[in-house]
């Protein structure tokens, strides 16, 4: 039994010209058994942060608490929100801190850095950051992703064609891992707007 | 194998437990309560270890029986189901309890609810869901029948169903179920489904 696998998951992330896109599959397993199709694996740490955690679903939802009170008395301190870049290393170094015990999870960090600039980046689960300028990925469809991510990709798209991309790459993907998919969810952030949006895929 | 299920219907929640009590190949009595009342308006159904399953509930019962008496008002479903999911999480990396639950409750602001919480801490609010080799059985008869805004006849006819199906299909079926139900009226014991009853005792 992999422990990664256990509940099945699937994100992704892209960024496109002056925004950016996180989505993610609906499905929460136990193992072969489908439990529900409406579960949230991307959460809002501010309005324009965005963080997806695949993985073993009661340590992504641990996860997520801790990192939702620890930005809340950042921004109680600094009176401002995070930037993604600091949010991605705080994430880190909370993951290293159980480096000989981890959280079995993997986040997708997107968000809109200074000037609005878009800033996505993975990590593994022990917290070793990876930066990307194109688009990350992370769940038991990674590998599926990761081609169809590739061969979909193009720089400086906008909202509307990123979307359009994000959600072909993540339901051709999902659609070939049984743990994941029934669905998905995406979120597009532009400077002005978070446009939430539901995808129906194969239900199976 | 221990049987446990509910749904939300229309202003209810229902659950169900099979009540056998089995070490190994021995059924030691078959009219084990699994349901507890937790307060007057929430239910939960454990399914797992005996040993932990006793002393979980019991242990979330009097910890939500004391919050209303330091704060004189009740916890609701919601805050109940994460608190019962932080008490798992925190024990899972130290000394795990082997108990599943399903917590159904009614709320007067929310109307019912019913949450999924399996033994690693994993939280899910749900319509439907179930526990152990009977979900097999019980999730797709549920599948199949359930709609939202059933009625109290209309679900203990799709509970029937499912307890039918369990009985016939399962290798190890338990013979005996307790339904309880949960509503504006508060949490109590609807009805038990008895195929085997225990031998009366003899009088003293």
């Amino acid at each position: 039994m992999q422990i990664f696998e256990y509940n099945g998951s699937a994100l992704v992330a892209m960024v496109g010209k002056n925004c950016f896109a996180i989505a993610s599959d609906r499905r929460l397993g136990v193992q072969l058994q489908t439990i529900a199709t409406d579960f949230q694996r991307i959460s809002k740490i501010h309005d324009r942060l965005f963080l997806g955690l695949s993985g073993l679903a009661t340590d992504a939802q641990t996860l997520y608490q801790r990192l939702v009170f620890r930005h809340k008395l950042y921004q109680l301190r600094e009176e401002r929100d995070m930037k993604p870049e600091t949010f991605a290393n705080l994430v880190s170094a909370i993951l290293y801190e159980k480096r000989f015990g981890p959280y079995f999870c993997q986040p997708v960090i997107a968000g809109l850095g200074d000037e609005d600039k878009p800033f996505i980046c993975t990590m593994d689960s022990i917290g070793a950051k990876e930066l990307a300028k194109d688009f990350v990925v992370a769940g038991t469809a990674s590998e599926s992703l990761y081609g169809a991510c590739e061969s979909m990709f193009k720089e400086d798209m906008e909202p509307e064609e990123l979307f359009e991309t994000v959600s072909q790459a993540l339901l051709s993907s999902v659609d070939r891992d049984c743990l994941s998919g029934w669905g998905g969810h995406v979120y597009v952030v532009t400077p002005t707007e978070v446009k939430e949006r539901i995808l129906k895929g194969r239900m199976d | 194998m221990e049987c446990v299920f509910g749904l939300v219907g229309n202003d209810f929640a229902v659950v169900v437990a099979d009540t056998s009590a089995v070490h190994s190949i021995l059924v030691h009595k078959s009219n084990e309560d699994k349901i507890m009342i937790l307060d007057s308006h929430k239910l939960i159904a454990a399914s797992g270890e005996p040993g932990d399953r006793v002393q979980f509930t019991e242990y979330i019962q009097k910890n939500v029986a004391l919050y209303q008496f330091r704060n004189g008002i009740p916890l609701t479903t919601a805050a109940a189901a994460n608190f019962t999911r932080g008490e798992l999480a925190t024990a899972l990396r130290k000394n795990p309890y082997s108990v599943n639950i399903l917590l159904a409750g009614y709320d007067k602001e929310t109307g019912p609810s019913l949450y999924y919480i399996d033994y690693i801490a994993t939280l899910h609010k749900v319509d439907k869901g179930a526990f152990g080799y009977g979900s097999y059985f019980s999730l797709s008869m549920m599948d199949r029948h359930y709609h939202s805004g059933m009625t109290v006849e209309e679900a203990i006819d799709l509970v029937d169903k499912c307890i039918m199906e369990i009985r016939s299909r399962l290798v190890v079926a338990p013979p005996n179920f307790v339904i309880k139900i949960v509503d504006k009226d508060g949490a109590r014991e609807y009805a038990w489904r008895e195929s085997v009853k225990d031998a009366a005792v003899a009088s003293a």
